[in-house]
């Protein structure tokens, strides 16, 4: 910390130490009000220049994609077939589709789904992930079985299984849940279940180094349950690993669903998501590849942003590092 | 070192074959009939025959078995045939695909070739492209140079290569119309004009390809080289008065090299699953595109080789990182 951070001592904290002439250059250090862990984060993400644009443009994305249909209320399903395959014009900035569709109102909703099932599917492969290193690190006995089951699943050919998963589900979950939530619940589960194994790993790490250090003997001597530890003790001291696997798994889960609604086994045709429209425009490569550029643009942006979210946080989130 | 070999070796039959069991179990899901297809006019007796020639009659473990001796027993052994002469196999049953009624191991070496030619060269390419960058932008760290570097490799990370194909395509073949868009297969290199049409329609998926790799390599390189620059061999090197290039070139770089090698080896299977993308798109028809082929008309047969093909590929490749790892580094000891 430099000097110009360096704050009042607190009269209330350290009366006599302030009176003492000649005694107030260490001492107040010592006295300086306690600054909390999230506080040395935000300074040291802030010096990330690239995580700081990252995290405002991704924040930025998601909230055109979320809020912008109440600015740009045109309905993305609207066939207009007189105003088809226009480019770049008032009416409709990025043009319109092969059925005259706006495609600014595409974009907004096949983003929704894009950045949701990112976020679903990293929240559960997070929460699989969190749990499996969690119990393999504190509970020995489990360890070797579940870090098994990890290299097995780490050993799955994971994009060729997951085509087989889209193919032999679909239907099922479409006549269960209906067809736009059956493929969505489709999608985040099996990007989710195969996605878990290195939040794993790294969780587990910590979790077996945190389980051998004091506070958790401390904890335990006075008498504080298995779970009670690991909620209390270990879940926020390995927040900062799972943290910046879930920025990096938004990024994966994003990248997976469009390269699946790419191969044509995502998403249903009508159902804008930014790699179906990849996908549909390639079709038209050749007379407007201007089509082809916003959607693979959108995936892009995003997934570069939320890489560069991630870079900072582990910066940030490593004391070894921060204020150096 | 040798011991440590066989133990894994040795442990990962029972991996493989928990992994052809589970694709085995999902594919036994499928709510496909390889039936559908026959014209409704065919009485169901002579449907219930045609499923049970294609071998759907049986009980599910025999025909789990049956796969599995036809896939370790019998493939072997036409192996064995084809290059001695011999006939083990004959009257054999082989795996069929579905699909061609042809078996399923001819097609995938009718097929590797292409795979192999493409995504072989794009590794080729990003390791030599990959390893100078890593080197160089370590060694300047911080410079202008690494910043580029760094932002090259997010880039790599981020555009996906449906996108990444797609613009190239746009650029270098409907703009410029430099290279052809599709990869044709059928071309024999046999004169300088098909070679340089070869390599013209090589350039684009390779390139593709090579720009992930390239991201990932370049950033494990640079941070193995990192780790190794302050480290008190390299002050003592110097201070021995060793020139700049002996220091970075041959003290440093062979030590950080361990990982990286290791993280080569663990990325070529890898590549033949991500290369599905990549062959989708250029049309290559190789690998990747027989499996989507295989998904899309329901060809089980096909499917589960393919995919037991490629977990093979990744337990065995993580078996040889492993050992490479053991016989590059001797700080490492497994026995």
């Amino acid at each position: 910390m430099t000097d110009k951070d360096r704050l009042v001592p607190d009269e209330g904290l350290a009366p006599a130490s302030t009176a003492l002439p000649g005694a107030a250059g260490p001492l107040e250090e010592l006295t300086q009000p306690p600054r909390s862990q999230w506080l040395d984060v935000w300074d040291q993400f802030k010096t990330h220049r690239g995580a700081l644009i990252g995290g405002i443009l991704f924040v930025a994305i998601v909230a055109s994609v979320y809020l912008g249909p109440f600015v740009w209320d045109i309905d993305p399903t609207k066939i207009n077939i007189r105003a088809r395959n226009e480019g770049p014009s008032l009416a409709h900035p990025f043009g319109t589709d092969q059925l005259g569709r706006d495609m600014l109102a595409r974009m907004m909703a096949g983003g929704q789904t894009s950045v949701s099932v990112g976020i679903t599917a990293m929240l559960l492969a997070l929460i699989l992930g969190s749990f499996i290193g969690v119990v393999a690190g504190f509970f020995r006995r489990l360890d070797g079985p579940l870090m098994r089951l990890t290299d097995l699943f780490l050993a799955l050919p994971l994009l060729p299984l997951l085509l087989v998963m889209m193919l032999l589900f679909r239907e099922p979950l479409n006549a269960a849940f209906g067809l736009e939530q059956g493929i969505f619940i489709l999608i985040v589960a099996s990007i989710g279940i195969t996605s878990w194994m290195p939040t794993a790993r790294i969780v587990r790490g910590d979790v077996l180094a945190l389980k051998e250090r004091e506070f958790v003997l401390a904890a335990r001597s006075i008498g504080t349950t298995n779970t009670r530890i690991i909620t209390r003790h270990i879940l926020p001291n390995v927040l900062s690993p799972i943290m910046v696997s879930a920025t990096l798994g938004i990024a994966t889960a994003i990248i997976t669903e469009s390269a699946l609604s790419f191969l044509g086994l995502g998403f249903p045709p009508d159902f804008p998501t930014w790699g179906r429209l990849l996908f549909d425009a390639t079709d038209y490569l050749q007379q407007y590849p201007e089509r082809v550029f916003w959607p693979g643009m959108a995936i892009s942006l995003t997934v570069l942003s939320v890489n560069y979210l991630g870079d900072g946080l582990r910066d940030a989130l490593d004391p070894r590092i921060r204020g150096r | 070192m040798l011991t440590f070999t066989i133990r894994r070796l040795i442990l990962a039959v029972p991996t493989l074959i928990f992994i052809s069991l589970v694709i085995f179990l999902l594919l036994e899901l499928a709510p496909g009939d390889p039936m559908a297809q026959v014209p409704l006019t065919v009485p169901p007796e002579v449907k219930e025959k045609m499923r049970e020639a294609l071998g759907l009659g049986e009980p599910m473990h025999i025909r789990f078995w049956k796969w599995i001796v036809q896939f370790f027993w019998i493939e072997p052994q036409v192996l064995i045939d084809h290059y001695l002469g011999t006939s083990f196999s004959q009257g054999d049953l082989r795996v069929i695909s579905w699909q061609t009624r042809s078996p399923v191991m001819d097609i995938v070496v009718q097929r590797m070739p292409q795979t192999l030619w493409v995504v072989g060269t794009a590794y080729v390419v990003a390791i030599v492209i990959a390893l100078p960058i890593g080197i160089y932008s370590a060694y300047r760290q911080y410079s202008w140079f690494d910043q580029m570097g760094t932002f090259v490799s997010m880039v790599g990370f981020s555009v996906p290569p449906f996108f990444s194909g797609v613009l190239v395509i746009v650029i270098f073949s409907v703009q410029l119309g430099w290279f052809p868009s599709i990869y044709d297969t059928t071309l024999v290199v046999d004169s300088w004009d098909s070679f340089v049409k070869q390599l013209q329609q090589m350039i684009m998926p390779v390139m593709v390809l090579a720009l992930q790799i390239t991201a990932q390599l370049s950033r494990f390189m640079r941070a193995s080289m990192l780790d190794n620059l302050n480290q008190d061999y390299v002050r003592t090197a110097r201070a021995k008065g060793m020139s700049e290039y002996v220091v970075v070139m041959v003290h440093v770089l062979r030590n950080s090299m361990i990982p990286v090698v290791t993280v080569i080896a663990l990325g070529i299977p890898a590549i033949f699953g991500g290369a599905i993308i990549t062959e989708q798109v250029f049309k290559v028809n190789g690998i990747g595109q027989l499996l989507i082929g295989a998904i899309q008309a329901n060809d089980l047969p096909m499917v589960q080789t393919l995919t037991f093909i490629f977990a093979v590929l990744i337990v065995l490749f993580n078996l040889i990182a492993d050992v490479l790892y053991g016989i590059l580094d001797p700080r490492i000891r497994y026995d």
